[in-house]
């Protein structure tokens, strides 16, 4: 057995039923494999750093998982069939990964809030701009 | 009249003042670079998106072949672009 994360990205196209539904069909081939699911992290709807597919947003999903070499090789291969999923990656844990995973872990709830924290930074850019015009409007009334 | 004082320096301080490099993951003992935090890895990046040498950085060899290759999984999985201007 050994210790494995994968993280893919399913299209934006998708509702919310079915991206659910999608995660849990590789959750379920990989508990059928015979692996152990440790850990399952929902990032939702982020925007990608180039498009892929024309596509310029895409549903991240983060799985950890021990399993048997010989999983990996079906779960691409599904992957790779599937025409929801636009983007993978699967990694094997070395030790100091492992270590790293369990910290994340212990602290998983501090890590999705700094992502939900992240998304919507856009709004803050809007109060700068209007703190910025308030300044502006302000040095004016001085003039 | 305080604005004067700000603009004296026109002649360079100390110019021979180097700062010695180090490679902060020996530092500060982490053992483990992560592709899923985009932010961490933009240290290593220059502007259009370019791993930065070794020679600025100052990260030592076993540490920049991890910072590569976890930069190189950030891309694939579109956390950090392949080619840009301007990141930063």
């Amino acid at each position: 057995m050994n210790n494995y994360e994968t993280v893919f990205i399913l299209t934006p196209v998708l509702s919310d039923a079915q991206m659910k539904e999608a995660v849990e069909k590789f959750k379920t081939l990989l508990t059928k494999g015979g692996a152990q699911i440790v850990n399952e992290e929902d990032w939702g709807l982020r925007k990608l750093a180039y498009p892929i597919n024309k596509k310029s947003t895409g549903f991240y999903t983060f799985l950890e998982f021990n399993a048997e070499p010989s999983i990996i090789e079906s779960l691409e291969v599904n992957f790779r069939r599937d025409e929801r999923v636009i983007r993978f990656l699967t990694v094997k844990q070395d030790k100091f990964a492992l270590e790293y995973a369990e910290k994340r872990r212990s602290k998983g709830g501090k890590k999705q809030d700094r992502t939900e924290k992240n998304e919507p930074s856009k709004p803050k850019r809007g109060e700068k701009a209007e703190a910025v015009e308030k300044e502006t409007v302000l040095k004016e009334k001085e003039n | 009249m305080a604005k004067q004082t700000e603009i004296r320096y026109l002649t360079p301080l100390s110019v021979d003042v180097k700062k010695k490099k180090y490679c902060r993951f020996k530092k500060n003992g982490i053992k483990y670079i992560d592709y899923k935090d985009p932010e961490f890895l933009k240290k290593f990046l220059n502007e259009q998106g370019k791993i930065l040498p070794r020679r600025i950085t100052g990260t030592s060899l076993k540490f920049q072949r991890r910072i590569a290759q976890a930069v190189k999984r950030a891309r694939h999985i579109a956390l950090l672009p392949y080619v840009t201007d301007l990141m930063k």
